[in-house]
């Protein structure tokens, strides 16, 4: 069959799309159908599941040869107990089921995440304001609490003092830290 | 339906404001990746919980309004068709794998199409927002209030080490994604582009040729976005992206000079031969439209062509795609069809200008 499109490659690609109600079957080369959007331009085209999977072949060749005790566990996988998502799965599609699969897959984690995010493996950035309001306390008390440190070093005592305001005003007031 | 009804459906509101720098730089997008807490990601989770979200963006944000961003409409996509959804992903309110998608997805787009959260894409959640011309600074501070208006009533997954939890592994983190649209024709046509393009992904930052590959061939659009999400924070990826922007923001400038100067006769020839190929044609592939409204768009911002808007290049790329050009016909068209309605569309656009 060719491409009803350009007529001159032959057809790879068939699938049906209805407009208005009237159902029509595509059949179109690769390249048309490119042009033409039928194919999904990949907005993330990595190859990341590649990536994934070859993170774990190296991982597993590595406890592979440790002996089969340790291979007889990785057939009986880990499977996320919220979603149900397996090890081998996870390998497969390189995407996660859900928010607990973080925590059940996490001793595999860093490694992905530093090829992944050029060596990072922690966030930095934005933590959610109802959700994460102790966090966020929490990280402004660290951040108050080295400044205070550098000051006193610096024997910048006035400066100091207020700092030490601001983190005692954070302590106490709950609402405090919310507003600058 | 006339072409003027027609073009006013196909242009964002938006997308008629010049932003800064706007002779360059289309439009500068943030991209916020976010899920509920307790329901499994939209690959695994099952359809009644993501109908459940759904519905929950129904109930509390249609027709909600938050600032400037009035009137949140809800498009399911099951209630779309096939064209539909292609026109909302040449617009860039959804993406292609939402259009494609399984269950219960929607998108929730406010009246001036600046924002559009996407329902049960990859993520639960992914607001999209929109800034014309180079406004990354902007778009963050607004793409964060939005946010904490959805986090009012959202509990998030977020996690204190890897931080916003989300489907893939490369969103994770800040979950976010900012992209600029560039239009580059001077780099693009003295290849200078291709000799930057390595030292930017040093950077952490992707440049893709928008409209396919093959960066001239495609009318010179090119999105420059940041690819790590993980262990920086998103005002420092924006700081990195809006330098790196800058930079092609004044080799662009200068590669026009030079060009002006080295063979200034030569650019406006074929600047204003494209301007008659797009007046007078009768068929017009994709690519020679996109070469050609490049080529005007450039002339416009040299001063060589006057009687001509800037939107043009912005308005015409997306109006003369596929998507488009089958909802004014309303069929499906094919490709020789589609070239002459192509051309036939520039035409009487162009003639609107007169
Ligand atoms: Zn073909
Ligand atoms: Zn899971």
């Amino acid at each position: 069959m060719e491409c009803q499109d350009c007529h001159k490659r032959p057809a790879t690609v068939h699938f049906s799309q209805s407009i208005n109600g009237n159902k029509t079957e595509i059949h179109v080369c690769e390249v048309c159908a490119k042009e033409n959007g039928y194919m999904p331009y990949q907005e993330e085209g990595y190859g990341l599941h590649h990536l994934i999977t070859d993170l774990f072949n190296i991982d597993s060749a590595i406890t592979g040869a440790q002996g089969s005790k340790q291979q007889f566990k990785q057939i009986q996988e880990t499977k996320c107990p919220q979603c149900g998502m397996g090890l081998s799965e996870f390998k497969r599609i390189g995407k996660f089921g859900c928010a607990s699969c973080y925590e059940t897959f996490s001793s595999r984690l860093d490694p992905i995440f530093r090829r992944v995010h050029s060596g990072n493996t922690k966030h930095f950035g934005k933590i959610p304001k109802r959700r994460g309001g102790d966090l966020r306390k929490r990280k402004e008390l660290d951040a108050y609490k080295e400044e205070l440190d550098r000051l006193i070093k610096e024997e910048a005592f006035e400066e100091a003092a207020e700092v030490r305001d601001k983190i005692k005003a954070l302590k106490g007031g709950s609402e405090t830290g919310e507003k600058e | 339906m006339t072409l003027q009804h027609f073009m006013k459906e196909a242009i964002s509101p938006w997308m008629r404001d010049e932003g800064p720098d706007s002779d360059i730089v289309l439009s500068s997008r943030i991209r916020l990746a976010r899920n509920f807490s307790d329901i499994s990601f939209p690959l695994a989770g099952n359809k009644e919980k993501l109908q459940e979200i759904r519905q929950f963006f129904q109930n509390k944000y249609e027709h909600e309004s938050f600032q400037d961003y009035e009137d949140f409409a809800l498009l399911s996509m099951e209630d779309l068709t096939a064209v539909e959804k292609r026109v909302l992903v040449e617009k860039h309110l959804i993406s292609p794998h939402l259009a494609k998608n399984q269950h219960a997805g929607a998108a929730l787009i406010s009246q001036n199409e600046q924002v559009s959260i996407m329902v049960n894409e990859e993520d639960h959640i992914r607001l999209q927002l929109y800034f014309p011309g180079f406004q990354l600074t902007e778009a963050l501070e607004k793409a964060f209030e939005l946010d904490d208006w959805l986090e009012e009533k959202i509990d998030y997954a977020f996690d204190e080490t890897r931080g916003y939890l989300t489907s893939c592994p490369t969103n994770v983190g800040t979950g976010m994604r900012a992209s600029v649209m560039m239009h580059l024709p001077a780099l693009a046509m003295t290849k200078q582009i291709n000799r930057m393009i390595p030292s930017i992904n040093q950077l952490g930052l992707v440049v893709r040729g928008i409209y396919g590959e093959g960066s001239e061939a495609r009318g010179s659009i090119f999105q420059i976005s940041n690819q790590i999400t993980l262990g920086i924070t998103e005002e420092d990826i924006i700081g990195d992206l809006r330098g790196v922007v800058k930079q092609l923001i004044e080799h662009e400038r200068k590669a026009r000079t030079r060009l002006m100067e080295q063979s200034g006769k030569q650019l406006e020839d074929r600047i204003h031969r494209s301007y008659g190929v797009l007046e007078h044609s009768r068929i017009i592939e994709s690519k020679e439209a996109a070469i050609c409204l490049s080529n005007v768009r450039l002339g416009i911002d040299l001063g060589m062509i006057e009687q001509v808007s800037r939107n043009i290049l912005n308005e015409l790329v997306i109006l003369t795609q596929p998507g488009f050009l089958q909802q004014y016909a309303e069929k499906t068209l094919s490709a020789s069809e589609r070239d002459e309605l192509r051309a036939t569309l520039i035409r009487e656009r162009l003639q609107l200008e007169k």
